[in-house]
């Protein structure tokens, strides 16, 4: 348990007092007080996202606005490029990609999303990295960028099949956006940010609003009774399913691109004998994965138990002896699927679908075997 | 007649005799959240107190149940390890973990009766 001081030097959202309210269970995450689950819980706030709508509070998040000082957004475009190994120039007006910054070493310094919001782009970034992202776009791109942390706006996700119900009488635009479209929108007559994307792997959108209107029109998404408020807990359980990487975990500076399995996020014209090829941290190496393979590779995990094989557990191939051939990175149950869901990197000539690993839990040698991710389908409205 | 004590790791022991069921308490239930997987120790083993002897996973986390007592496994609730969720909804009833026979009823010494636990997690 933690004591009154702990939570007190922690950082607040502007949402804080609703989860509060609502009977948020609040634990530390990435610095902030942050609800884990509400009293529903994890299971029923899952499946509750599955089928109907859930509201997230992810204000913890960075958002940054990256301004080209030249008036002409390829330019801000352009200087992206120099971090990432995405094609950021075709991101059209109105759309997001996601990104990954990326270390001198082809690692992973940190996973975004970048939105072209035709005059400038806005990023979101994770809340644990976002003082060291700030810090890395001031050090590279100051000569061709005004970069802007945007620390007076909240981030509320609505996910779900009802989600687009649900914005729907708020912001009359939300049923034409398609997945990863991006912008301005009024959403309850506020001015906010609206994108058609998030973290579950459901239909959904990301609104970013401002700090002080946040949870007047939380409260509002939240008079309806088909959305319910969700902690971080089913937020954790519902992308795990989804099969998409936590940073610090699934990905981090010791991973490339083409090892975690995001080989789809990069763009042909950043890769070898590309219109742009290279020109990012660590191109040399991420290039190398991707013209001779990597040795190693996430892939989706499932159990052949009820067990949930969870972040840390060593994977082998043989049911006694030999050595670790890799490792899970997330793990643990899944409550659409009533079943242990988990992923790790394994050997890349042991990470075909269908082969039989086994992980090790509490000393015991747990059957597994690699499977497709999502391990939910997607229900992305493109 | 049995007598329930509890332990400061939350397990509750109802006594008859020198037989134990163990289970976890309903305040230990509420902490834990949505039970969806448990093991427990196989029949026959002998557990030495405070030995790891079960395993319950919420959908966030593992948590070892603890030998509150030291004995030899009677019994094994099998109809739990069927429906881990019966943690949830009667914890301190029919999701009964295992059954003890105690090898040195003394150790009950140190456990907490109803009041004392209540005070113990208020």
């Amino acid at each position: 348990m933690l004591a009154r001081d702990d939570h007190d030097s922690l950082n607040r959202t502007p949402l804080h007092g609703l989860h509060v309210s609502l009977g948020g269970k609040m634990v530390p995450f990435a610095g902030y007080d942050m609800p884990v689950q509400y009293p529903a819980g994890v299971l029923k706030e899952h499946l509750h996202t599955r089928a109907s709508a859930g509201l997230f509070d992810v204000s913890h998040m960075g958002q940054i606005a990256l301004r080209p000082k030249s008036g002409k957004l390829e330019d801000a475009a352009r200087a992206l490029e120099r971090l990432v190994p995405q094609d950021i120039v075709a991101v059209a007006p109105g759309r997001q990609r996601y990104a990954q910054f990326t270390n001198e070493d082809g690692g992973i310094l940190d996973d975004l999303m970048v939105a072209n919001f035709g005059d400038h782009l806005f990023l979101v970034v994770n809340a644990a990295c976002k003082d060291a992202d700030e810090a890395h776009l001031r050090a590279n791109l100051s000569s061709d960028c005004v970069i802007e942390p945007l620390s007076d706006r909240a981030l509320i996700a609505l996910q779900g099949p009802k989600a687009e119900a649900a914005l729907a009488k708020l912001c009359a635009d939300a049923p034409a956006m398609k997945f990863m479209d991006a912008g301005p929108r009024k959403v309850a007559g506020i001015d906010c940010f609206v994108s058609r994307s998030g973290y579950t792997g459901e239909d959904g959108f990301e609104i970013s609003v401002p700090a002080a209107d946040a949870e007047r029109l939380a409260k509002t998404l939240l008079d309806n009774p088909d959305v319910l408020p969700i902690g971080l807990g089913a937020r954790d359980s519902l992308r795990l399913e989804a099969g998409l990487c936590l940073y610090g975990h699934d990905i981090d500076t010791a991973t490339t691109s083409v090892e975690a399995a995001l080989e789809w996020s990069v763009q042909k014209s950043r890769r070898s004998g590309g219109a742009r090829a290279g020109g990012f941290p660590g191109a040399e190496k991420i290039l190398a994965h991707f013209d001779h393979g990597a040795a190693r590779r996430r892939v989706g995990l499932l159990a052949q138990g009820r067990a949930p094989v969870r972040e840390g557990a060593l994977l082998y191939a043989n049911d006694a002896g030999g050595e670790p051939i890799g490792q899970v990175t997330s793990g643990g149950f899944g409550p659409s699927l009533n079943a242990p869901v988990a992923m790790g990197y394994v050997p890349t000539s042991q990470s075909a679908l269908g082969t039989n690993l086994f992980a090790e839990v509490r000393g015991q040698r747990l059957a597994v075997q690699v499977a497709a991710m999502p391990f939910v389908k997607n229900t992305y409205k493109r | 007649m049995t007598t329930t004590l509890y332990t400061s790791d939350h397990e509750w022991l109802a006594i008859d005799g020198d037989v134990a069921t163990v289970g976890i308490t309903d305040y230990a239930q509420q902490q834990l959240g949505d039970v969806v997987f448990v093991e427990l120790p196989k029949v026959g083993r002998t557990l030495k107190k405070a030995e790891a002897a079960a395993v319950v996973e919420s959908v966030k986390a593992a948590s070892d149940v603890y030998a509150p007592v030291t004995g030899e496994v009677l019994e094994a609730n099998a109809e739990l390890v069927a429906e881990p969720a019966l943690v949830n909804s009667d914890a301190q009833g029919k999701a009964w973990f295992f059954k003890i026979k105690m090898a040195d009823r003394s150790e009950l010494g140190g456990l907490m009766d109803e009041a004392a636990y209540k005070a113990h997690t208020a």
